[in-house]
């Protein structure tokens, strides 16, 4: 194929790729840029449950207390989780449900860690920040809407490579920057289509590709329970929940798997019969402190009855690249600065993606595109100035 | 006259790059990993201010 035909086959992806995801791309951009402060919005907003400040060392109650003080408050329902923010050990997430299964209808009680009294009943399923994370996540339309999602991160993504290959016939006689806002406006949305793209290249690839991984999570979580987990867990396959009747102090559960992997901090733990556990187990997920072990979670089997450690199986690299593409499509790993930067690109992002829109409204007749890569009027740094 | 490799992509492979160092250094350290990439990743963003906003000389 010869080079003139080879540009016009990338030029064709570029412009179907684009075409396709480009609304949707909006959407997420959008969206995504309240969700990149959604600790700070809920301060804000007095959302944000935090545990009241306490000397360090005050003795911490039973998690079994904590359990029992949540589920007092809806005694009807059974307890999936319990899961402790990485920035506040002094409080308990306890995540109740009308059963173990995976289910959208849950309550949220917040209980301090230090006295197990109850200190809110926060509602994660409503409000603007709510509507904000369905639209970016699965456009209210669960596993479906993801995928379909993580589709349009794929064409993005073909996208931002077909752009690059672009880049070499439109910059061939420009210097690098050059935006020639002096001729035509289509011109200089061009100019700034080809120099945003360029510049913000390596962190939207990185963001859409993360962000498409993020969309199979689901999936990737059921793929490691039927790899690795059913193995495990064949000997207590098909048994109904251990009833709370039989179940062991949680205090214990914590202590025996802390006690396997010291230096750790206790991330969640889910029930047994609840899809991260098995029908006879509580299985704590355990984080390390450093910015890159807090991501990997550290799962360990310990018996509902007996309070054991059966097993703490290490993560399949499947589940860690997952783990570890959650930060860098999020951008909370580097303190309110990079948040902020974040916001700053996908804001420049929102610009490609509109100026790539416009370019196409406006698209030229046929034999412009000559001109346009700077040929036909010579369009070099010095024939602009001149 | 056709631009050389450095010429064209010279620029462009140096934000990748300084991006990449950016993404990657708050991951794997807490204090100067932050420092970094707000630096490495405050550079591309910077450069697209600097030249989506400058007038060219005798403008």
């Amino acid at each position: 194929m010869n080079s003139t035909r080879r540009i016009k086959a990338w030029a064709w992806i570029h412009k179907w790729s684009s075409l396709v995801c480009t609304v949707f791309m909006l959407l997420l951009c959008l969206t995504g840029l309240p969700l990149i402060f959604h600790h700070e919005i809920g301060h804000l907003l007095g959302t944000e449950v935090e545990s009241p400040k306490m000397p360090a060392g005050t003795p911490r109650a039973s998690l079994d207390r904590v359990i029992a003080v949540a589920h007092a408050l809806h005694p009807e329902r059974v307890v999936q989780f319990v899961s402790q923010p990485e920035d506040d050990d002094g409080l308990w997430f306890v995540t109740l449900t009308p059963t173990p299964e995976p289910t959208e209808d849950f309550k949220s009680v917040a209980v301090d860690a230090r006295t197990a009294a109850v200190l809110a009943q926060p509602k994660f399923d409503e409000g603007f920040m709510y509507v904000m994370f369905k639209l970016h996540v699965d456009l209210f339309a669960g596993l479906a809407g993801k995928l379909f999602l993580g589709f349009m991160g794929l064409l993005l993504l073909l996208a931002i490579v077909s752009g690059v290959v672009l880049y070499v016939p439109f910059m061939r006689k420009l210097e690098f920057g050059t935006v020639r806002r002096e001729r035509r406006p289509r011109l200089k949305w061009l100019d700034l289509h080809n120099l945003l793209g360029i510049v913000t290249l390596v962190w939207a690839f990185t963001v859409g590709a993360t962000g498409m991984i993020n969309t199979w999570a689901d999936l990737i979580i059921k793929y490691w329970q039927h790899d690795q987990l059913s193995t495990l867990l064949a000997p207590y396959q098909g048994q109904p929940p251990v009833p709370m009747a039989k179940r062991g102090p949680l205090q214990q559960a914590l202590e025996a798997a802390l006690e396997r992997a010291p230096g750790m901090k206790v991330a969640f733990i889910a029930f047994p019969g609840t899809s991260f556990s098995s029908p006879h187990h509580n299985t704590v997920f355990l984080r390390g402190e450093e910015p890159l072990t807090a991501r990997l979670l550290q799962p360990v089997l310990v018996d509902a009855k007996t309070g054991a450690v059966t097993a703490s199986p290490e993560l399949p690299w499947y589940l860690t690249a997952l783990l570890v593409s959650q930060p860098l499509h999020f951008g909370d790993y580097g303190g309110l600065p990079m948040q902020i930067i974040w916001a700053l690109l996908d804001i420049a992002t929102i610009i490609v993606l509109g100026s790539g829109l416009y370019l196409w409204l406006k698209r030229p007749q046929p034999q412009r595109p000559a001109e346009e890569a700077g040929a036909r009027h010579g369009a070099t740094p010095q024939g602009r100035t001149a | 006259m056709k631009p050389t490799f450095t010429q064209l992509w010279g620029w462009p492979i140096a934000l990748g790059v300084l991006s990449a160092t950016g993404l990657l250094s708050a991951l794997v350290s807490e204090g100067w990993g932050d420092v970094w990439s707000w630096l490495a990743l405050g550079g591309p963003v910077l450069a697209m201010a600097w030249f989506a906003w400058r007038r060219p000389p005798g403008h």
